[in-house]
């Protein structure tokens, strides 16, 4: 049986906001009834185009059930460009986490939001109206399979396939997939030798991966020697907070060493915006 | 999850109560080696003669015609790789599309992969709507070099029952070993292999009141053998490995309870499924029963409900302690329905809100009345929430 999360059962087994609504301003629908999952959003806008109500129909199992109901609940009262925002992992997140199989739940909800969005905008459905049909099985797009590549740095077909079910069927498209992961972490790779002017926006779990390979890279090396360690402990916005562990737990260049050193090879690797906050003494356990 | 209604017995079953006070002793204080030579050994290499014999009565053939072994998987594995092994100079098997992995998996990697520099040509024979072999496809697709047929007697999943009679009729009459994946099937149907063409059969402990991790082969006497386990000399050379002495005890007690309670099988147990199924597809409009209706276990009832989700049904019945299955994608962690399904041409719509209802002696008309009574607002409130609805997805605009 799967490990769903009680949050999960709970949006299951009682979703809020299950149903139609009449006249909806914008009403998408992605999935189909063939492919196992399919999800409609209803959405209706007030005067100062915030989110006023909306609904979803779904057909699928638990995970997409609870999914859709927790993107209403993490959309509704925003305006649409910040609905725009939400992504998969914040569904995923919300609900407390999903099995590694079931994240394509979570991205039906994105695709879903991504599709009304550009109703709203009168813009084109890029994930799937553009782009070639790379899953047959499934219907997914190269388009689809390059975000979800971006977004979470996946390296293996079977993670791609976790998130977007494509490849998941007869197989025949498993050699193309690892072409686009190529490329994409090709043009990944580019863009970081340019200097790390990744013209795209990082999502969380980038920027947490890529704080952590830094540190990993060129911090600790470098404090290890002294005895010493870093930990991340959380990353709020541009703001990142660390602490110091052993010889540098005591070390009275600790507060330089932070912005400083730290903080340039932070800015320097990942995001001009970072600050660094030492939060040593904040935490139990030094 | 004492008030569980337990409704998925092709999956696993009870063990029964007689069966556990049986084997008790032997986890206990009778744990002597069957090959021992002293009075311990004595009683437990008794034990296993003795449950050697109930099974062989229960399946009418001759009690040295038995191999013990860990689980019906390892039974099919067996009976296959001997059948290969032992005709050298043959490179083809059949089989079908709806097999269990234990065979059809294994099947596939010998002829995809081979073994020891060998690959095997497979022919896996479809099967129409209802789940139903053509006899005559059976005769066409053996040929002079097919080394073996191995076709289930009865499904896992639509509970659909072979005519295997016939097939290790024409299997005898071109002189091609026949092996029937038995797993589902005994305990739950008649099976008297004195009067049947069949030369290897497979059974499992846990699906007949037995605890898991035993199973069974019959090898039909004369029939060319080569083991699976190289160790001692435990089954008569032809399986190493010391006898789980329990797990023997137990099957033996189970096969001889099997026997006493297929007429309770054959009458009550098929009377409740097919009232369970008779009411569901009264209550519930765009579903329909998967499966051919007349050769049938009785015990078994697979139906499709239009526009859900199989998953959701489980986890759904689940929450009133009901306990079924599905060959929904969701539910089995792969992204497609089950082989079975699609093998049938069940369209894909149906095949994910597939649910499986297997029954066994233990059931009763009041849980039976329960699922009745909870089922149908379930698939409402599913159909609810589906974009679909109790329309069709074509009538939408």
């Amino acid at each position: 049986m799967w490990d769903y999360t009680d949050k999960v059962m709970e949006h299951f087994l009682r979703p809020k906001y299950a149903g139609e609504i009449e006249n909806p301003d914008l009403d998408a629908t992605v999935g189909n009834i063939t492919c196992g999952d399919a999800l409609r959003i209803m959405l209706k806008l007030d005067d100062a185009g915030r989110i006023a109500d909306a609904r979803f129909q779904t057909f699928g199992c638990a995970s997409a059930i609870a999914s859709s109901d927790a993107l209403i609940e993490l959309i509704l009262g925003k305006t649409v460009d910040e609905a725009a925002e939400v992504t998969n992992d914040d569904i995923a997140e919300y609900l407390g986490g999903l099995p590694e199989q079931k994240l394509h739940c979570s991205v039906l909800g994105m695709e879903a939001l991504q599709k009304a969005i550009a109703q709203y905008r009168g813009e084109k459905f890029e994930l799937a109206d553009e782009g070639e049909i790379v899953c047959h099985c499934f219907g997914v797009t190269d388009k689809l399979i390059e975000k979800v590549i971006g977004e979470h740095g996946l390296q293996t077909v079977e993670e791609v396939t976790n998130y977007t079910k494509a490849g998941g069927g007869c197989g025949a498209c498993h050699g193309r997939i690892r072409e686009i992961i190529a490329e994409v972490r090709g043009r990944v790779a580019e863009a970081e030798a340019a200097g790390g002017q990744d013209p795209r926006r990082l999502t969380n779990v980038q920027r947490m991966r890529m704080i952590e390979q830094t540190l990993d890279t060129e911090i600790r090396p470098a404090v290890r020697r002294d005895g010493g360690d870093v930990e991340l402990v959380d990353v709020i916005g541009p703001e990142v907070q660390i602490a110091f562990r052993g010889n540098c737990a005591w070390c009275r260049t600790r507060e330089f060493t932070a912005d400083g050193f730290i903080g340039e090879k932070l800015r320097e690797q990942v995001d001009p915006e970072i600050t660094v906050e030492d939060v040593s003494e904040q935490l139990p356990g030094i | 999850m004492t008030e569980a209604i337990y409704f998925d017995n092709n999956a696993t079953t009870r063990i029964a109560d007689e069966v556990r006070e049986a084997m008790a002793p032997y986890l206990d204080r009778l744990y002597g080696n069957p090959h021992s030579m002293h009075t311990f050994g004595e009683l437990a290499g008794r034990a296993v003669n003795t449950a050697r014999e109930q099974v062989a009565h229960l399946l009418g053939c001759r009690p040295e015609e038995i191999i013990f072994t860990s689980c019906g998987t390892e039974s099919n594995n067996t009976a296959i790789l001997s059948a290969l092994e032992t005709r050298p100079d043959k490179d083809h098997i059949v089989t079908t599309r709806v097999e269990h992995p234990a065979v059809g998996g294994l099947c596939r990697k010998l002829s995809e992969q081979g073994l020891a520099g060998k690959r095997w040509r497979l022919t896996e024979l479809p099967v129409d709507g209802e789940g139903m072999l053509s006899l005559p496809d059976v005769g066409n697709a053996i040929d002079g070099a097919t080394a073996a047929v191995s076709v289930m007697w009865a499904n896992n999943e639509t509970g659909v029952v072979f005519p295997v009679e016939r097939i290790g009729g024409m299997c005898r009459d071109k002189g091609v070993l026949f092996h029937t994946d038995a797993v589902q099937a005994v305990g739950k149907i008649p099976v008297n292999l004195s009067e049947l063409p069949i030369d290897m059969l497979s059974l499992s402990g846990h699906k007949l009141h037995a605890p898991k991790g035993i199973g069974a082969l019959y090898v039909r006497g004369g029939v060319r053998f080569s083991p699976l386990l190289i160790g001692g000399h435990q089954e008569r050379n032809r399986r190493g490995g010391t006898e789980a002495v329990p797990n023997i005890v137990a099957l033996g007690k189970a096969a001889e309870l099997a026997a006493g309670r297929m007429e309770d099988e054959r009458t009550r147990v098929r009377a409740m499924r097919d009232r369970l199924e008779r009411e569901l597809l009264a209550r519930c409009p765009d579903a329909r029963v998967n499966g051919h209706r007349e050769s049938r276990l009785p015990n078994t009832a697979n139906i499709s409900f239009e526009y859900v989700e199989g998953e959701s049904i489980l986890l759904m019945l689940d929450a009133h302690g009901i306990c079924a299955s599905s060959g929904s994608a969701c539910t089995s962690g792969s992204l497609e329905p089950s082989h079975v399904m699609r093998a049938m041409g069940v369209p894909y719509t149906a095949a994910h809100g597939s649910l499986r209802m297997s029954l066994s002696v233990y059931n009763t008309e009041a849980e039976v009345d329960r699922v009745i009574e909870v089922l149908p607002p379930i698939i409402r409130r599913l159909r609810d929430i589906s974009p679909f609805g109790r329309r069709a997805p074509a009538e939408r605009t």
